[in-house]
């Protein structure tokens, strides 16, 4: 639980920061920067005891033997942990709420399918003790060979996953006939989240209660899978999650780190901590699969575009399902009369992959925007051009209206804003020394996943308010929106308002994830608070007791903690003075955007399940966010080095609700996207199958260095087809576009197209 | 757990003795060590800490050059006004190295010691084959992710790269090193893998860097550190290249040319037939770029290295031209 008492955090805020659609600063940004904010592992318990994971070194094959005897007598060992002694768990269902097989769960594993699975684990009194003795658990293996990545011969051509087909029209036969066409692959590798607070918990049980403080982007998905592993109920379960040292997707599940953690407190009755190593973050769960994708556009001699045929790839593990929807950009983004995308996934010894921002849209988007530049130079017109040209006005695949779309304007902004018109169109025709200047733009999209969320209002006897929710902050800012929600329906002032997060005591919340939280929850607290202050003003009103009450007002205004009638002709006097009058120490409604007929078993799925989600094609619209990035790059035509130099991206996330955070937001997408474009890849040793550059020295992500200025633009107008209060998603959608900007730009500064991420400095000299 | 011995060095003779125990090292900035203790490389019995000792962290300048404590710290030295002006290519190796929370830490004689970043030489779970760290027991290296791995001064025991970047520009400027008694010139410190990359310095048991040495000189004083990479800051060197050159009065005919290589050896790699093919010689860009060929004379590639050859002659022709702009 956490407790924020809002405060102003810099000059820059300003006085209408405090409503939504104010830039207030992150009201947890002090105690984040003070080192006074506690996350999750740093709780300080009774009895603490600490476990070490041990992982397989080998990718593929099976545990002979464990041997751990020199464990089991180093000083300070209280348990080692193998498949054998290791108590039963009950398989969980997935995300999707699917009822899942009834056969044993066991976190640690006896088929070893990729390097780094865990295989063991040593608690110990001291995390150095425990560190020593894993060391000293000696596994051995019967070797079996290993499908390294999706380039092994070993690999096949994999799994049809139909329900990614996607077609309409005759896209073959158009392309055939198609006077300019072009084709080509495009390649992008492993990549990880790394957030700064690597993954980790501290597991306690009080009988059959279990609480878990995790850093958690979904306190209620993970609490029912903890629930259902051991069989206890839901409500027994609670998870604690204050603070998120950054998600990007990985932290939204229960993972088998945190079943071992959790068996360990359970078999030692004692609480226990379980913190992975950064080596370890790169295999006990998955990054963005590695993907190839083939794009084929036939267009007429102006670049209209005739066909678009797909083909994409994604590599998955031996034994669990990931699929990158890699046609998911490609089937809205222009306008075609063809269409046909389909999908595979290939089956490779790694953990399985996961959700990293923007999974689909973000590779999906680096196939078709560097393929569409590319047709835009076998035409022979200006790639900004060419987008307008082929500009989709409405949705190509479900046949329906944008809710909003602000493309058009979004390409008008930034290619201002940039000076795209100087742009002098040949490649290696801007120069700076030895420096190549390239300047190339790219479109990014990604869709309003919408849910259902509750919040608690409370007016307090001292006139301020308290909301709670069982949402999470992991940085996006969703304490100071929902305290500006709240303070603008309530009428007080956002330092009155203390908003509570991360404890799954709180009413429900579902996934982080997807870009959804922030459109979900402000249109819950906006319930509750609304309905809070009706049941103040009802009071006011009514009750003999209060100063109001010989008014015979209709109705009353509250502003600025305040309450007075509409014209100003009665009492004004606080909302403390007015709740003492009527002798109530607080008011309190829960809000949530639930449809009324709801049941029970309704908000259980939808809090804890993804299955209740709301399509973004639901009813008479398509929605999505939407931007366009201008970028510019400086490459070294003697060293290959790529600088990007300067990026003005404009971008539609509908309404937002702080635009000093959404900035914020799609800055440091902004930032990924570079690092992506640029840097990252999980580089696999293929005789051992293991990523060998585990390490946040090896694996690169960008530094301040790497960064330009970056300006952001809003383009977006209230979406209320979208959310409550009329925002889209702001979290994934700036990513999305950035590294195919960044490779046309490359193109355009060298006249070398690199298909293959990152763009290092081997692929240009 | 793995117990050791932590001494404090009250004086230099206590730290000599002390490190010539059996499984002793030395402590400094601790930014190397701590490091590769976690990785489970280093091992060390007992650890002896002499960052109390006096007199170690000075920088001193004279008409002779430079002499640099041991333990000053590798920021401190970067700033420092005299190195800036009088050594160029010293001050940018340092402030392009690491980062600034590292280089306020680690100290210069911590820095010469600095361990290859072998990816295999670093996780000796998962690759208990390292000649370097077990003499004998093969090379995890070869055959695999060699991106980042020499193609100067290979063996077949070892392909590590050396990761450092002071080394090269004391190596181009012909510095000594003061192991107490003993000097050493710093081309000589540094051992080739040949069949023993275990040994990867020349020095003994209870010897210790008490200080660097560099000698002022004129091409010291022009002088530059270029060092590429794909990220701009914290990240090894793809190819780096320090030097310094010295004009005849006639401010175009090179007198005097020292080239060192980093990022692309296995240790730091002074290229001497570069400067011997140009000293004497008028500076002229297609002379330059064909006497930088001569960089990696000898180069062996395992494949994915193989753009350091395209690429570290290319890094030593731009230093040399650039030094040549101003002069």
């Amino acid at each position: 639980m956490t407790v924020h008492n809002i405060r102003h955090g810099d000059a820059s805020d300003g006085a209408f920061a405090e409503a939504v659609g104010g830039r207030l600063s992150r009201v947890d940004g002090r105690a984040k920067i003070t080192g006074a904010a506690k996350y999750a592992v740093e709780q300080q318990l009774e009895g603490l005891a600490y476990a070490v994971l041990v992982e397989s070194t080998i990718a593929s094959g099976k545990v002979r033997a464990i041997d751990t005897t020199a464990a089991q007598a180093a000083p300070g060992v209280l348990q080692v942990l193998t498949p054998d002694t290791i108590i039963s768990l009950k398989t969980a269902a997935d995300w999707f709420g699917t009822p899942p097989p009834d056969k044993p769960y066991c976190p640690l594993a006896r088929d070893i399918t990729f390097s780094g699975q865990h295989v063991a684990a040593v608690v110990a009194e001291t995390f150095e003790q425990a560190v020593a003795a894993a060391a000293l658990v000696k596994v051995s293996y019967d070797e079996t060979p290993s499908i390294v990545d999706l380039s092994d011969a070993k690999a096949g051509d994999g799994i049809p996953i139909d329900a990614m087909t996607k077609e309409w029209g005759d896209a073959q036969g158009a392309f055939a006939s198609a006077p300019v066409r072009i084709c080509a692959a495009y390649n992008t590798p492993r990549e990880y989240q790394a957030p700064m607070e690597p993954h980790g918990l501290i597991a306690r049980w009080d009988g059959d209660r279990l609480t878990v403080w995790e850093p958690s982007q979904w306190l209620d998905g993970m609490a029912r899978t903890y629930a259902e592993w051991f069989g206890v109920p839901f409500e027994n379960v609670r998870l604690v999650s204050p603070y998120i040292g950054g998600g990007f997707g990985s932290k939204a599940l229960a993972l088998s780190h945190g079943a071992v953690a959790a068996c360990a407190a359970k078999m030692l009755g004692r609480p226990v901590r379980l913190v992975m190593t950064r080596p370890q973050t790169f295999t006990g769960y998955g990054g963005r699969a590695a993907t190839r994708q083939t794009v084929t556009i036939g267009a007429d001699a102006q670049g209209k575009i005739q066909s678009i045929v797909h083909r994409g790839v994604n590599e998955t593990s031996i034994d669990g399902m990931w699929v990158e929807p890699l046609g998911s950009v490609t089937s809205i983004m222009y306008a075609t009369p063809n269409f046909s995308s389909r999908q595979n996934v290939v089956r490779v010894n790694s953990v399985v992959p996961g959700a990293m921002r923007a999974p689909g849209e973000n590779p999906s988007a680096f196939g078709i925007e560097s393929a569409i530049d590319e047709l835009a130079y076998e035409v022979g017109i200006d790639p900004l051009e060419i987008r307008l040209r082929n500009y989709a006005e409405q949705d190509p695949h479900a046949k329906k209206a944008w809710s909003t779309r602000q493309l058009r304007e979004a390409f008008a902004a930034g290619a201002e804003r940039f000076g795209w018109s100087r742009r002098s169109p040949e490649p290696r025709s801007m120069r700076d020394g030895n420096q190549l200047i390239g300047w190339g733009v790219a479109a990014g999209t990604y869709p309003v996943r919408r849910a259902y969320g509750e919040a608690i209002v409370r007016i307090l006897a001292d006139g301020s308010v308290e909301v709670e929710s069982s949402s999470i902050d992991m940085g996006q800012g969703t304490y100071t929106i929902l305290a500006q929600t709240a303070a603008e329906t309530v009428g007080v002032r956002a330092d009155d308002v203390v908003v509570k997060l991360g404890d799954s005591r709180f009413p429900r919340a579902g996934v982080t994830g997807g870009s959804r939280l922030a459109g979900v929850m402000t249109g819950a607290v906006y319930k509750a608070a609304t309905s809070a202050l009706d049941q103040l003003i009802g009071l006011a009103i009514s009750d003999p007791r209060s100063p109001f009450h010989a008014l015979q007002a209709n109705t009353l205004v509250a502003a600025n903690g305040r309450m007075s009638s509409p014209r100003g002709d009665g009492p004004d006097l606080s909302i403390a003075e007015l709740l003492k009058s009527v002798g109530r120490d607080h008011i309190e409604a829960t809000g949530d955007t639930m449809p009324a007929n709801s049941t029970p078993e309704d908000r259980y799925k939808n809090y804890t399940t993804i299955a209740m989600a709301l399509p973004h094609t639901e009813g008479d619209y398509s929605r999505h966010s939407w931007c366009a990035h201008f970028i510019e790059v400086r490459v070294d035509e003697d060293f290959g080095t790529v600088r990007v130099s300067r990026v003005v991206s404009a971008l539609d996330s509908g309404r937002l609700y702080n635009p000093k955070l959404a900035e914020s937001q799609w800055k440091g997408g902004i930032i990924m996207g570079i690092g992506q474009a640029l840097l990252e890849e999980g580089i696999v040793d293929r005789r051992h199958g293991r990523i060998v550059n585990n390490n946040l020295a090896d694996y690169l992500v960008p530094t301040n260095a790497d960064i330009p200025d970056i300006e952001v633009i809003s383009v977006g107008i209230p979406d209320l087809h979208s959310s409550v209060l009329g925002g889209k998603g702001v979290g994934e959608l700036a990513i999305v576009g950035v590294a195919p900007a960044i490779a046309n730009a490359v193109f355009h500064a060298t006249g070398k197209r690199i298909r293959d991420l990152p763009i290092t400095l081997e692929k240009l000299i | 757990m793995r117990d050791f011995s932590y001494l404090r060095a009250n004086s230099l003779d206590a730290a000599r003795e002390a490190a010539a125990l059996p499984g002793a090292m030395l402590l400094a900035g601790g930014t190397t060590l701590i490091d590769l203790a976690k990785c489970g490389v280093a091992e060390p019995e007992t650890l002896v800490d002499i960052t109390h000792l006096k007199g170690l962290d000075s920088i001193e300048m004279s008409e002779r050059g430079a002499t640099i404590g041991a333990l000053a710290r590798m920021g401190h030295v970067a700033d420092h006004a005299g190195i800036r002006s009088r050594f160029p290519a010293v001050s940018e190796a340092l402030w392009q190295a690491a980062s600034a929370q590292i280089r306020n830490m680690a100290t210069i004689g911590g820095n010469l010691m600095q361990r290859t970043r072998c990816p295999y030489f670093r996780d000796p779970a998962n690759f208990p084959a390292c000649n370097k760290r077990q003499p004998g027991s093969g090379c995890s290296a070869i055959g695999g992710v060699t991106r980042g791995h020499a193609v100067l001064g290979t063996s077949d025991a070892c392909i590590a790269m050396y990761p450092g970047d002071l080394a090269v520009a004391l190596v181009a400027f012909d510095a000594i090193l003061h192991l107490g008694e003993r000097q050493i010139p710093v081309d000589d410190f540094f051992l080739l893998p040949g069949t023993t990359p275990d040994r990867e310095h020349a020095i003994a048991p209870g010897e210790m860097i008490t200080a660097i040495e560099i000698p002022g000189s004129a091409s010291a004083r022009r002088s530059t550190y270029l060092k590429i990479r794909d990220r701009q800051s914290y990240e090894f060197a793809a190819a780096s290249a320090a030097v310094g050159i010295e004009f005849e009065p006639d401010h175009r005919t090179i007198r005097d040319l020292r080239v060192a290589l980093g990022g692309v050896a296995t240790k730091p790699w002074r290229a001497r037939a570069v400067e011997d093919a140009l000293k004497g010689k008028v500076l002229e860009p297609d002379a330059v770029s064909a006497a930088s060929l001569l960089a990696v004379e000898g180069a062996v590639d395992q494949g994915a290295n193989h753009y350091k050859i395209e690429l570290a002659p290319r890094v030593v022709a731009r230093a040399i031209l650039k030094l040549g702009e101003t002069a």
